[in-house]
């Protein structure tokens, strides 16, 4: 079918499953600043650097101590978590008062910090870091060839992104959440603490920048300035999806990555600004975006 | 008594529109002007004034607009690259290239900005920077800008095709000249009906609306205005520098630009010159030690944010009530 239009479907199947996989690390980045966003009131600018922590920590540790990734997979989300949970008791805190804006420049300026740090002492070029043994080769799935690793990102994100939406949407420790992004007041008079909620879940919201920084470690290269491109591009994805909805923003961030693939297949020019491109779209459209609310 | 005091004050305010104060600010600042090159090198001044322009720009749109924009390197980059283009490849003189650039940065912000006003507050940095990213890459892949190495080589060319600007000093005299005209534009800007209208839209939008003003009229408008501003910035920059690069649209000069306003004091009219006299020192005198300069910024970013809102503005007014009260 496809030879006959011309194209080549393992090419074809090839960027779709590339765009699945961007797909997958905007969900996870967007789900985190979703999340961050709708009890903090914080654009998180800092997620695109403790995304890049979380590939680094992979690195180091895999570098520096002969740890693997499995490990990696469990501790480097954890340290990310634990920094975040630093960085809002010392600093964002502060700016819970105050205009959103503020918390946007802060996180900024910490960003800047953490990259510049970085850089300082690993440079900007790429650093390799090596696939899990398991999932090198590929499996045969009749019309194109899936690298295991590819297979694996897609699946664990997946799974890891229902899992946010379930603990949010069906427990109590979420329904308590729920309630302190309603209304804070109200939920504090009866008995909850609201500070330590919001500590909890920003350590949360990043740790899942961590993760996807570990996942993306064997595929793209580790270099300090990985997560601020990549970033941009959520935020874009996040005026598409809208902040209202855990849900909203897991299936605008893996669409997002479908349509981007598929951009690439066809018209590679534009793949690095189809995602800006329907941005405009959506403001001209629904401004408040998919599955945002209006006010 | 009151009253006969207020008397010539304002009138020596109507003639030029403008408080004593201001005055005085407006007359120091020429003054350094003239003087700086003497002190200086013109080439670090010059950097100095493109960067408080685009400061400057940044400031009318988020001290008097209370729209932060994250995407000014987007017009500052576009009419670089649309200046150097045509100074060099059409052979425009430098005032039409520039006028082309700005016309360029205008043309963006009219399509950017009617899209971008749709949402408020974060969301609109958020949909600037997604922007301003959306002409980095253009930038990147369009067929006259270069790719990686830019756009280099711009001859600056000959002011009216009569008094040619090769030199240091002449460039010099024509950069101080145009950024004090524009920064008196500005003035006036904010100090019209239009700027006080900005203000009450700043300070309650919704009681705005009511009194009858198309608020998002006007905010494009500031939208446009501001980016045109960034514009002459960017223009000016690629005929001193002759040269304009994929930095001059990447989101770190957005991020500088920001910084910049937010350290002078976002909302005070001589605030971002001063933050940008700060950074383009800071810069240069850091330009060996690599990505410090980096973590200084951020680590700026964060002072400011943390304890110093009104920027150094603020802080000199503070040192100077203490020495006050002190006497």
């Amino acid at each position: 079918m496809f030879e006959a239009l011309g194209f080549s479907a393992p090419a074809f199947f090839g960027q779709l499953l590339l765009g699945i996989i961007n797909g997958a690390f905007y969900a996870l980045l967007s789900l985190g600043l979703s999340i961050i966003f709708g009890l903090l009131n914080i654009v998180n600018f800092t997620h695109g650097a403790l995304y890049m922590i979380g590939a680094m920590v992979a690195w180091m540790l895999a570098t520096y101590f002969g740890i693997g990734y499995w490990p990696a997979l469990l501790i480097a989300p954890i340290f990310v978590c634990l920094f975040g949970i630093f960085l809002e008791r010392v600093f964002i805190r502060h700016l819970y008062q105050l205009d959103h804006l503020y918390g946007l420049l802060l996180t900024f300026g910490l960003a800047m910090i953490i990259e510049g740090a970085f850089r300082n002492v690993y440079g900007v070029s790429g650093l390799s870091y090596s696939m899990p043994e398991m999932f090198q080769g590929s499996v045969n799935l009749g019309f194109m060839f899936l690298p295991l690793y590819r297979g694996w990102v897609v699946a664990v994100s997946i799974v890891v992104c229902l899992a946010t939406w379930f603990v949010i949407e069906r427990t109590s420790l979420g329904s308590n959440l729920r309630a302190a992004t309603e209304n804070p007041k109200l939920t504090e008079a009866f008995g909850i603490n609201v500070p330590r909620l919001l500590t909890l879940t920003y350590g949360f919201g990043v740790g899942l920048a961590g993760f996807a920084g570990v996942l993306a470690a064997p595929i793209y290269s580790v270099s300090p300035t990985m997560g601020a491109n990549l970033l941009i591009v959520v935020f874009a994805v996040v005026v598409i999806g809208g902040m209202g909805s855990i849900l909203g923003s897991i299936v605008t961030g893996f669409a997002l990555g479908i349509i981007e693939g598929l951009t690439k297949f066809f018209y590679p020019e534009a793949a690095n600004i189809a995602v800006f491109l329907i941005m405009a779209i959506m403001l001209l459209i629904k401004p408040a975006g998919l599955f945002g609310r209006t006010s | 008594m009151a009253s006969t005091v207020a008397q010539p004050r304002a009138e020596a305010a109507n003639r030029l529109g403008m408080s004593r104060q201001h005055m005085i600010y407006f007359g120091i600042l020429i003054a350094v002007l003239v003087v700086s090159p003497f002190f200086f090198y013109p080439l670090f001044v010059m950097k100095t004034l493109c960067f408080a322009l685009l400061a400057c720009s940044l400031n009318l749109l988020l001290g008097y607009g209370g729209l932060l924009s994250f995407g000014h390197a987007a017009y500052f980059g576009a009419a670089s690259y649309i200046t150097a283009w045509s100074a060099r490849d059409l052979g425009l003189t430098p005032e039409l290239a520039i006028l082309c650039g700005i016309g360029a940065s205008v043309l963006l912000a009219v399509v950017f900005g009617s899209l971008a006003i749709r949402r408020q507050g974060i969301y609109f940095a958020m949909i600037t920077l997604a922007f301003a990213q959306l002409v980095y890459f253009a930038s990147l892949r369009a067929p006259f800008t270069g790719g990686e190495d830019g756009i280099q080589g711009v001859p600056r060319g000959e002011l009216f095709s009569l008094i040619p600007l090769a030199s240091e000093r002449t460039m010099y005299w024509f950069v101080a000249i145009v950024f004090m005209l524009a920064l008196f534009l500005m003035y006036r800007i904010v100090h019209s009906p239009f700027g006080q209208v900005m203000k009450s839209i700043r300070e309650n939008e919704p009681r705005a609306i009511s009194l009858g003003y198309h608020v998002n009229r006007y905010k494009l408008r500031l939208f446009i205005l501001s980016a045109a501003f960034a514009g002459l910035a960017g223009g000016i920059k690629s005929l001193v520098f002759s040269v304009a690069t994929l930095n001059d649209v990447y989101w770190e000069m957005s991020g500088e630009a920001v910084l910049m306003t937010l350290l002078g004091g976002a909302g005070t009219f001589f605030g971002p010159i001063l933050g940008a006299a700060v950074i383009v020192t800071l810069q240069n005198q850091l330009a060996p030690y690599g990505a410090w300069i980096t973590i200084i910024q951020g680590t700026l970013f964060v002072l400011c944010v943390m304890l110093l809102r009104g920027g150094l503005v603020e802080l000199f007014g503070r040192i100077a009530g203490l020495v006050r009260r002190s006497n």
